[in-house]
């Protein structure tokens, strides 16, 4: 089937959905994702971030999709036309959107351990507005311990359902979900329950947010100082492929190696993840790959590496990626 | 040879007049000049008795803020680290505990924060970075020392005494 993003032609499989083709293509055009998880079954649809317009519908069907669709969840058909940043219906409504998430986010981000490596964070860089017109008050909750490792504030999550279908999917027994309706939702374990599975800890991976934190991390140092590497060792439960932070010649913490949409490429135990932090259980294959334009590379020096000056100084002008 | 620049004057050995063999117009005429000064204003002043004031965007030690309860405004966010060309500031973060919601006005506080004063240029980046308002420049000198292990500034020096309200530009830590 051919279909054309932003008039970039592509072959791409039947049943193939629109943000999928988009990243196959790459660069400017692929939309933003906040729940959207390739390796999460059903996720994808709640956050609204990767809107696109559909000027053509197909081939056999010619008319333009009516409203803006969530190319997330939209299948391509042959000969649809897309169109993404090129559109400013969408960058409007991508606008919107970012407002709506940041409405009960509390902008915590001096205290956040995720700062640096928010997905939110990005996202309101580079496509939300610098102001919000929300006066009212926002929902507060108290911070809550699940288990000995992870700490959930409910106040920063936009509740994208990802740790949930994790739970589901990655484990067998499921133990949080999402209760309330509505703006009451919030994530949450039966009473308080502690989450003990042996891959529970990949929720903090795939939190886009600073909702679901590791706790053996907090407050220990920012992401920018410290040192990337990735690593791997032989673990009887998972790949034992994983990231780790130096700093020093300490470990501060592990997480799983995460590719360039901030998905985690493979799923790692608990074990690797908080009991591993020596650097002799590691095994290291060197830095990590990060986008030099991330907050993490300002520390990082590198040889051999020459750093552009920016095109244009000022807010917003920073180019994604 | 050639000339490299015109610049460059040929000395001309000649006779000096009567006038010019006395040399005392030429004394006088140096100590009217010498006289003229001692009416004129003075360029200098008296520095430890007498100060110049500071031009208000002056850059000197730093100091943390408390807010109007008394409590830190830091949250050991690093911003001031990272944006720190010398790499001078360095922090510990730590976390609140109960009962210390009078101290710290956050959840996650620095438990150090250090700045090496011989490191640190005074750019101000730190200050334009805090997303806190928790750290100034003032119009203050950093003292000298007889130790390079006295100009690691802890937080016992850069803190803002509890009960003192002053405006960060003219607060003045060493002050008698």
């Amino acid at each position: 089937m051919k279909i054309t993003i932003d008039g970039v032609e592509a072959e791409v499989e039947p049943g193939t959905t629109i943000l999928n083709a988009a990243r196959g293509i790459g660069g400017e055009l692929v939309p933003p994702a906040m729940c959207y998880y390739s390796k999460l079954k059903g996720s994808g649809g709640k956050c609204r971030t990767c809107l696109v317009k559909v000027t053509k519908g197909s081939e056999k069907d010619p008319r333009p999709m009516p409203k803006l669709v969530a190319s997330c969840q939209t299948p391509c058909q042959d000969g649809m036309e897309i169109q993404s940043v090129s559109s400013p219906e969408v960058v409007e409504a991508r606008k919107g959107v970012v407002e709506f998430l940041l409405i009960n986010h509390p902008l915590d981000c001096p205290i956040c351990d995720q700062a640096g490596e928010c997905h939110l964070q990005d996202l309101s860089y580079e496509h939300g507005k610098a102001r919000s017109r929300y006066e009212e008050e926002r929902r507060t909750f108290d911070m809550i311990d699940i288990g000995d490792k992870i700490k959930l504030h409910m106040n920063r999550c936009i509740l994208c359902y990802r740790c949930v279908m994790l739970a589901e999917q990655l484990t067998e027994t499921r133990e949080h979900g999402v209760l309330y309706r509505g703006d009451r939702s919030e994530i949450s374990t039966f009473i308080e329950k502690a989450i003990d599975n042996e891959f529970s800890g990949n929720v903090i991976d795939v939190c886009p947010v600073g909702a679901l934190t590791d706790r053996t991390f907090r407050f220990k140092s920012r992401v920018w100082f410290v040192k990337p590497l990735y690593a791997h060792r032989d673990c009887p439960t998972c790949v034992g492929k994983t990231t780790i932070w130096l700093h020093g010649q300490e470990v501060y913490r592990v997480t799983a190696r995460k590719d360039k949409y901030g998905e985690v490429e493979e799923f790692i135990c608990n074990t690797c993840r908080y009991d591993k932090k020596s650097p002799s259980d590691w095994t290291i294959e060197g830095p990590a790959q990060i986008s030099r334009h991330s907050v993490m590379s300002a520390t990082q020096y590198k040889e051999g590496i020459k750093v552009e000056a920016p095109k244009t100084i000022g807010y917003g002008n920073i180019s994604p990626r | 040879m050639e000339k490299l620049t015109n610049r460059s004057r040929v000395v001309v050995k000649k006779e000096m007049t009567f006038l010019e063999s006395i040399y005392l117009p030429a004394i006088f005429g140096g100590m009217w000049i010498t006289l003229k000064h001692f009416f004129k204003r003075k360029t200098t002043i008296q520095y430890p008795e007498e100060k110049r004031p500071f031009s208000f965007v002056y850059r000197g030690l730093h100091i943390l803020k408390r807010d109007e309860q008394g409590r830190e405004n830091c949250t050991a966010c690093g911003l001031c680290a990272v944006a720190c060309p010398a790499e001078a500031i360095t922090i510990v973060a730590a976390e609140r505990k109960k009962g210390e919601e009078h101290l710290y006005r956050e959840e996650k506080y620095a438990s150090t924060y250090e700045i090496n004063m011989l490191r640190c240029i005074f750019c101000g980046l730190c200050e334009e970075a805090c997303p806190k308002d928790a750290v100034y420049l003032t119009e203050e000198l950093v003292p000298s020392q007889y130790n390079r292990q006295d100009f690691i500034f802890g937080k016992d020096k850069l803190v803002q005494p509890l009960g003192t309200s002053a405006h960060p530009k003219t607060y003045k830590p060493y002050k008698k």
